[in-house]
């Protein structure tokens, strides 16, 4: 007999706490002038400093406190007066020097605090994640796992260093245990780490791609009997790596943990990996002794002291609130609720709000970007914005607007644009896509319709307006569809006397 | 023009084209394959490199093009230090053929400047010791008695000065390195104010401590290297971005009347050779002649800083020396297609690193470890503070503080290899000026009654004040060879082989 | 009693990565034992009152611009190397944490 969810929640209190690791998207490495392409052939971003060679030295990257400070100002922070390095030592191949240059007991941001909506039953509720803090530190190498079956790294015969990741600035940001979320738990995490990753992202100091290891989350769980308030032994569940996943970690955790404590086992402070595959995690490798990391202060970096004008020109900087700015626009461009919610997930808000501020009418913006273009976007597993330019499709738009385009071509002329075929106006003349708008042209095209089908002219000279629907499908064909459908409407009417 | 004349002396002989880079070179090259199989300074030659280098500054002189004053004299480089494709030991098997693919700052100032490179000399093993007896290549023999120890971690630097192979040398100090192989050696070696010279490519040992400098037979030639590898470096963040004080000019100015010169009280007594002790009143007395002021100054937690010192250097030295795991660079042993990374890494770095170096790590390794970290590293890094306070409160009543440099002349080769206590013993004076990150210099004051072995004279001043202890060396020197008749070396037996 | 024991050592010389063998660990340990004793004497003057100093330095905020500098190529990267392939570093299989 085992505990569903519900039964779980019914008896176990959960008690979360998340710690996220962000890349910054800074253009060199935290303590060397080290390009951080992503993808880049092995070892071509490497230099002495994040090889860890004998001998070399790091200097900080401005902009990578910069950056940490932004983010812990737009998460409600204080910005510590005195912050420092500390080295944390344990040997791992893919860390050159085998200490990481981190921050221990001196980070450069503290208490602060995110608040996320998640739909309960009793509607829209706001749950405060406190946030303890936010510190600098670099990245590690990758391996690749040769030999054996599965690429792993159990059963292999050895493993090959790629060090180009190694020194990329990451940020940690964890939050102080999160109580009381009951069964919204894994709303909880999952809208803490989507909202997160909208600041970040609205912040621009990150490329927050889960799928490529840019953000990265670790999901800590505990459990205790309802009503009994005291905290149970958490786990840590390494590298989660979608939001859907965060949820399910939280899910599974809180199932595994409660099914545990059920049948009178004890729950053990580890490690766990996330298995996508199931949703389930399972346990690291448990080391056979802890391991004793001998944080001292870094001596080769100086003091981070930042002061108060420096401060507050990086709070000058920090853009409007995601959520601000979504109630905002939403407003501004009367978008109903579900059709806001699909713009922020296909994450086309921001292309939609260029194509606004390029002068197109927010409708047409949100349905050419949402419709046609990610129509074609999806079918080629691409993102929208990688076919189109937003000054392209604002230009498509105003054509439309002046009349000098049909939805009809214009189609067309995203297709030819997306081809490769040159801007709106050159796809226009090369593929002579013109709205016929002379009158005596669109007049013999209808004149030709009526004396294909009489029978049907005379229904609607005998008032029935529905019937002109074929004729005037009969005027578009003939044009090649660069006829104006309400000036042929409007001409044919006329003609038949209605 | 002969290899036994100063730096500033072949300066000029260039100069004044008496003499050529390439000539200057190939005479040096000759005096270390005649007396090197005996004195064993260097680790490796760099013949091709340093006759390029030569032959380029010979091409610039004679093209007219203005030089820099050090311009195709030779230089012998303690091999802590990276140049490029040369190799790079540590004076330790773990780097046994390993070749940086960069220089260092140091390197690239002394390349820019023209000084020709001859090669890298032996040090005690990742710089930890006082005698060289800690290279995995074997120890470095004193010129003066090729029975005796030539100091350390540096003795290969300054045997080389010693025995006419290299009139200038490149040094790193992090408890004496370049002030005690001085002392013992009759040479002059500073080590600059913390953050004075760049630490880009030096191989740290503790990096709060550590700082390379200048080593020399003279305290002008010493003060010429100094003006050219110090200043800052964007590269190393605990470099100082301040000018150089003008330490050429206080070498040759010779004038230390009015000056207050503190004799540190904690630096002497039980525990300094008698011969030593001599010395250095002699050397004071001089001071007196020359119109400095004497005062006597307390520095109660000195005591302190030799037990502080096994502490600090010893932790970062645990953490600095991590990245030596067969991955990168350097050798690998055991690695057999079955073993796994973890154990090929612990069977490389036993095999790699020396019996005083393993000691280190393994004592950095406790005193960070959690439950220790207080009662150790915290308790030294207070003691660091309090010395720090001393010297500052010595320094409001006087310019500079000295000591001798050492509290013996050399040693026995072997005669304290067993007993790291005894060994430790030698830094006791030296290792403050490291706690504080203040500048010492070390230049010769006599030879010891009781075994003819060169005395060491130390002149410690305030941080960025490098420029005293060239003023007071300078005058001192020159009283003591007007005194002497002739500089200390000539007193030195003549190698075999030696011109 | 002794400040530390054989145990402690080699659990030093395990977070150290050095496999020691078990005659040196016998006689470090006794050395250790010795330069503890000795170096255990900071602990008289360490008052709370007194600020801990990590750095001989007094500077503070020293930092590079976000600019990009050239990198070593691959072979100069992998130079050292003592196993390289795939312009990889190679090493021997690695137990630990996936
Ligand atoms: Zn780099």
């Amino acid at each position: 007999m085992s505990l569903d969810f519900d039964q779980a929640i019914a008896k176990y209190e959960p008690t979360l706490g998340l710690e996220v690791h962000v890349e910054l998207n800074t253009k060199s490495k935290m303590f060397c002038g080290c390009a951080t392409e992503f993808g880049a052939e092995p070892n071509t971003q490497t230099c002495p400093v994040c090889l860890g060679l004998p001998g070399s030295l790091p200097v900080v990257n401005k902009r990578a406190i910069e950056s940490t400070i932004l983010i812990g100002l737009a998460l409600n922070c204080s910005i510590a007066p005195f912050s420092r390095f500390a080295r944390k030592n344990y040997f791992y191949p893919d860390m050159p020097k085998n200490f990481q240059t981190s921050q221990y007991d001196e980070p450069i941001c503290v208490n602060g605090y995110l608040d996320v909506d998640v739909e309960t039953d009793s509607g829209n509720q706001t749950f405060r994640v406190e946030i303890e803090r936010v510190h600098m530190e670099e990245d590690t190498g990758k391996s690749l796992h040769v030999g054996g079956s599965t690429g792993r790294i159990h059963g292999a015969e050895y493993s090959l260093l790629d060090y180009n990741r190694a020194g990329i600035p990451l940020v940690e940001i964890v939050t102080k245990i999160v109580p009381n979320t009951g069964k919204y738990a894994p709303e909880v995490a999952r809208a803490y780490v989507a909202s997160l990753r909208d600041i970040l992202r609205g912040l621009k100091v990150s490329d927050v791609k889960m799928e490529q290891g840019s953000l990265r989350c670790d999901v800590n769980l505990s459990l205790s009997p309802t009503g009994s308030g005291k905290l149970g032994t958490r786990s840590e569940t390494k590298n989660v790596n979608s939001l859907r996943s965060v949820e399910r970690a939280v899910t599974g955790e809180i199932i595994r943990q409660s099914n545990r404590l059920e049948t009178g086992e004890r729950i053990v402070q580890e490690t766990r990996h996330f298995l996508e595959e199931s949703g389930q995690t399972r346990p690291g490798r448990s080391k056979e002794k802890a391991e004793d990391y001998r944080y001292f202060p870094e001596p080769d970096l100086v003091p981070v002291v930042p002061d108060a004008k420096w401060i507050e020109e990086l709070r000058k900087q920090l853009p409007e609130k995601p959520a601000d700015r979504r109630k905002r626009l939403q407003l501004a461009w009367s978008v109903p609720d579900k059709e806001m919610a699909a713009m922020v997930n296909a994450e086309l808000l921001d292309t939609v709000e260029a194509t606004v501020l390029l002068g197109s009418d927010p409708t047409k913006a949100r349905s050419w970007w949402l419709g046609e273009v990610s129509r074609i976007a999806n079918d080629r597993a691409v993102s929208p914005t990688e076919l189109i330019s937003v000054k392209d499709v604002a230009q498509i738009i105003e054509l439309i607007s002046s009349g000098e385009l049909t939805d009809k071509l214009a189609r067309q002329v995203v297709e030819g644009v997306i081809a490769g075929e040159g801007s709106p106006s050159e796809v226009i003349t090369k593929r002579g896509l013109k709205v016929v708008s002379d009158d005596s042209q669109l007049m013999s095209a209808i004149e030709s319709a009526i004396a294909a089908a009489p029978e049907t002219a005379e229904r609607v000279r005998g008032g029935n307006i529905p019937a002109a629907g074929a004729l005037i499908g009969a005027v578009m064909k003939s044009t090649g569809g660069q006829a104006d459908a309400a000036k042929v409407r409007e001409l044919l009417l006329k003609h038949l006397g209605q | 023009m002969s290899i036994r004349d100063n730096a500033w002396q072949m300066s000029e002989a260039l100069h004044n084209k008496e003499i050529s880079a390439v000539e200057l070179a190939n005479d040096h090259f000759d005096q270390i394959s005649k007396v090197d199989k005996d004195v064993h300074a260097f680790l490796y030659l760099d013949k091709e490199g340093a006759l390029a280098q030569a032959k380029e500054v010979d091409k610039k002189r004679a093209a007219g093009e203005k030089l820099s004053p050090l311009a195709g004299v030779p230089l012998a480089l303690k091999d802590v230090m990276t140049q490029r494709d040369i190799p790079t030991t540590c004076g330790s098997k773990i780097l046994e053929n390993w070749r940086p693919p960069y220089d260092s700052t140091v390197v690239t100032k002394l390349k820019d400047a023209g000084v020709v490179i001859l090669g890298k000399t032996n040090m005690d093993e990742f710089a930890m010791g006082s005698s060289t007896e800690n290279s995995a290549f074997g120890p470095t023999h004193n010129p003066w008695d090729l029975s005796r120890i030539p100091g350390g971690s540096g003795g290969g630097s300054a045997a080389s000065l010693a025995a006419f192979e290299a009139p200038l040398a490149i040094g790193t100090d992090t408890g004496g390195s370049i002030r005690q192989p001085a002392a013992v050696t009759g040479t002059v070696g500073v080590k600059p104010t913390y953050g004075g010279v760049s630490r880009y490519g030096l191989v740290a040992f503790s990096s709060s401590l550590d700082q390379a400098g200048p080593c020399a037979r003279t305290v002008l030639d010493t003060a010429l290297l100094h003006q050219v590898i110090a200043g800052y470096d964007p590269k190393d963040s605990t470099s100082i971005n301040q000018a150089v004080p003008d330490v050429v000019a206080a070498a040759k100015k010779l004038d230390v009347k009015g000056m207050k010169i503190g004799i540190v009280k904690q630096l002497s007594g039980d525990g300094y050779q008698k011969g030593v002790s001599n010395k250095f009143n002699d050397a004071i007395a001089e001071l007196v002649k020359l119109g400095a002021e004497i005062v006597e100054v307390s520095c109660p937690n000195f005591e302190y800083a030799l037990a502080a010192y096994y502490l600090i250097a010893p932790s970062e030295c645990s953490s600095n020396l991590a990245r030596f795991d067969s991955i990168r660079f350097g050798l690998r042993v055991g690695d057999d297609g079955i073993k796994s990374a973890e154990e090929v890494m612990n069977l490389t770095r036993q095999a790699g690193f020396g019996r005083e170096v393993k000691r280190r790590i393994i004592l950095g390794t406790y005193a960070l470890s959690s439950g220790y970290y207080d009662a150790y590293y915290g308790s030294a890094q207070k003691v660091r503070t309090l010395i720090k306070q001393d010297f500052d409160n010595a320094f409001t009543k006087c310019d500079v503080l000295v000591s001798p440099t050492a509290p013996t002349t050399a040693f026995k080769i072997g005669e304290k290899s067993e007993d790291p206590l005894a060994m430790y013993l030698n830094d006791i004076a030296t290792i403050p000026v490291n706690m504080a990150g203040i500048g010492g210099m070390s230049l010769p004051c006599g030879l010891a009654e009781e075994d003819n072995l060169p005395v060491g004279f130390q002149i410690m001043a305030p941080a960025m004040k490098d420029d005293r202890m060239y003023l007071v060396g300078g005058a001192l020197e020159a009283a003591l060879l007007s005194k002497w008749g002739k500089p200390i070396l000539d007193f030195a037996p003549i190698l075999a082989g030696s011109k | 009693m002794a400040a530390i024991s054989r145990d402690e050592v080699a659990n030093l010389a395990r977070l150290a990565r050095i496999s020691m063998s078990d005659a040196e660990l016998d006689h470090l340990a006794g050395e250790m034992d010795v330069i503890l004793g000795a170096v255990a004497r900071v602990q008289e003057v360490a008052s709370a009152d007194v600020a801990p100093t990590s750095h001989p330095l007094a500077v503070n905020n020293v930092t590079r611009e976000d600019v990009v500098t050239t990198s070593l190529t691959p072979a100069q990267a992998l130079s050292g190397a003592p196993a390289s392939a795939e312009q990889r570093f190679k090493v021997p299989q690695i137990l630990g944490e996936e």
